[in-house]
């Protein structure tokens, strides 16, 4: 059988024909990093009209590199939560419309979910039951997940998510977007022990929630001081390029430890001794590092895909064929959700 | 103009318990600071002062907008951090918030004031130490200027 996944929560337009042996026969990204550079971050007006110009070719492409034509299809799966409702309902529709025309069923993909699934294809192998984490630009959120189709929130970040504190700190820093390769590059030369910046929530053993607002403030803090500032860029032109590199150092292990930290209690609760962790902050060098360490001393199994399955990829929603096979199919009355679910209130 | 003086996140508190309780429904509320002022730490403290749970409100710069129901009061909060121009924060339907009976909170409001409701509660909030912030708290229209009273009268 067959699948087409696609994918447009946020920056990426991506689609992807998948066996379902999860078979990759063919993934195709087009993204849209080069118009977002110039604005420092996701612009939703842009990525949608992105999304519309560039969705159809998209897809196309994925099929013809698959060798295969819509009526070889089993179904179409497309990501509907979370992420920026008008580029949500760009792949929904198309999806939608794909449905009708070539009479196929529809398929929903939690883009999040999404992620943790990425560890399951990299490996090739079951890696259920496992703690999920997904740490993206967007999302910091903890999963504890029974099964591929049983995803149970246990966490998240209770303010900014991971990758928006490393870009938001680039930015302080005067680093280009976007901020986590930018950080990660500073922070190679410089000494993360030099400041001492706040690990919020961290020692909280009852709760597996992240907090990197006050993170930010306290960079923005040492960067300019007191004071109003209306543009951050000049504070940082006064930092010489090893303040920058210590700054950049310290910050990016203050998060770490959070991110770590918060993966091994949820391990700790659940008695799991699996980890999977996606999301484009996976990327990072110094937290897979840090990730593999842990795994090693705490002795847990540790799934980090390649950086390709990392960032947003239509692939990964192949997590699909998991609902194909328990019969989870959608009808044409799906909408899209963009806010995530939450943890349950403890 | 009203200035109100935080020394710590439980002042911020009262300052949103003061706003949750002095702002009629359908105010629309402009946030003026830099990273890491604390416009989002102090729409927490307003959405805990009308009901919603602190950890619900999330930054919104990812998502452009987050909308908060479980309260006594809906709550929208915009940030246009990320936005280009006026066009695009429009382009997010802003007006269907502001003509709602809810409070909306504009983040990064300065970058479109010449598309903001003419009548609003403007909040600018510097960083005067680690932990210490001050608000000042104006309105832009002569209608206002009662509520910025009351919110003096209410927090300080």
């Amino acid at each position: 059988m067959k699948l087409l996944t696609i994918e447009t929560t946020c920056d990426e337009t991506a689609a992807a024909v998948i066996t379902d042996d999860l078979k990759v026969l063919s993934s195709v990204v087009a993204s849209q990093d080069a118009l977002h550079k110039r604005f420092g971050g996701v612009v939703p007006e842009i990525a949608s009209r992105a999304h519309v110009e560039r969705i159809l070719p998209v897809i196309d492409e994925a099929l013809r590199k698959a060798n295969t034509k819509l009526s070889d299809l089993d179904a179409v799966a497309v990501a509907n939560t979370p992420g920026l409702a008008g580029s949500l309902l760009i792949g929904l529709t198309a999806a939608k419309t794909i449905c009708v025309a070539a009479n196929l069923p529809l398929l929903a993909v939690n883009h999040l979910q999404a992620h943790v699934y990425a560890c399951r294809i990299a490996s090739g192998r079951d890696v259920f039951p496992c703690i999920g984490m997904v740490v993206s630009g967007g999302h910091s959120n903890l999963y504890r997940c029974d099964g591929p189709t049983d995803f149970t929130p246990i966490g998240g970040t209770i303010d900014d998510a991971a990758g928006e504190a490393f870009d938001k700190v680039a930015s302080l820093l005067g680093l280009p977007y976007p901020g986590g390769p930018s950080i990660e590059r500073a922070a190679r030369t410089g000494d993360p022990r030099r400041h001492r910046f706040p690990r919020p929530l961290l020692d909280d053993p009852e709760h597996l929630n992240f907090s990197f607002s006050g993170l930010k403030t306290a960079v923005r803090y040492l960067v300019s001081g007191p004071g109003k500032i209306e543009d951050v860029k000049p504070a940082a032109c006064k930092l010489s390029p090893q303040d920058i590199a210590d700054l950049a150092a310290s910050f990016q292990e203050a998060v770490i430890d959070c991110l770590v930290g918060k993966a091994e209690l949820a391990l700790q609760n659940t008695g799991y001794r699996t980890l999977c962790v996606g999301g484009g902050v996976a990327a990072n060098g110094r937290f897979r590092t840090r990730l593999e360490d842990s795994a090693k001393l705490n002795r847990y199994e540790l799934h980090v895909p390649p950086l390709a399955l990392c960032t947003d990829n239509a692939v990964m929603g192949a997590i699909a064929v998991e609902r194909l096979r328990a019969g989870l199919f959608e009808d044409l009355s799906l909408d899209i959700s963009p806010v995530p679910e939450r943890a349950a209130k403890r | 103009m009203s200035t109100f003086t935080a020394n710590d996140k439980h002042d911020t508190d009262r300052l949103g318990a003061a706003l949750a309780n002095a702002l009629p429904p359908g105010t629309v509320i402009a946030l003026i600071g830099t990273l890491g002022a604390g416009k989002t730490r102090l729409v927490q403290a307003v959405a805990a002062a009308v009901g919603v749970p602190r950890a619900e409100v999330t930054s919104p710069t990812f998502v452009l907008v987050n909308e908060y129901t479980s309260g006594r009061l809906p709550i929208y909060h915009f940030d246009t951090y990320r936005l280009k121009d006026d066009d695009e924060f429009l382009n997010l339907g802003p007006d269907e918030y502001f003509d709602s009976n809810g409070l909306t909170f504009v983040e990064w409001a300065d970058r479109v004031a010449d598309v903001l409701p003419a009548a609003r509660i403007e909040i600018t909030i510097e960083v005067t130490g680690e932990t210490s912030r001050e608000f000042h708290v104006a309105a832009t229209s002569p209608q206002l200027e009662s509520i910025v009273t009351k919110i003096h009268s209410l927090a300080v």
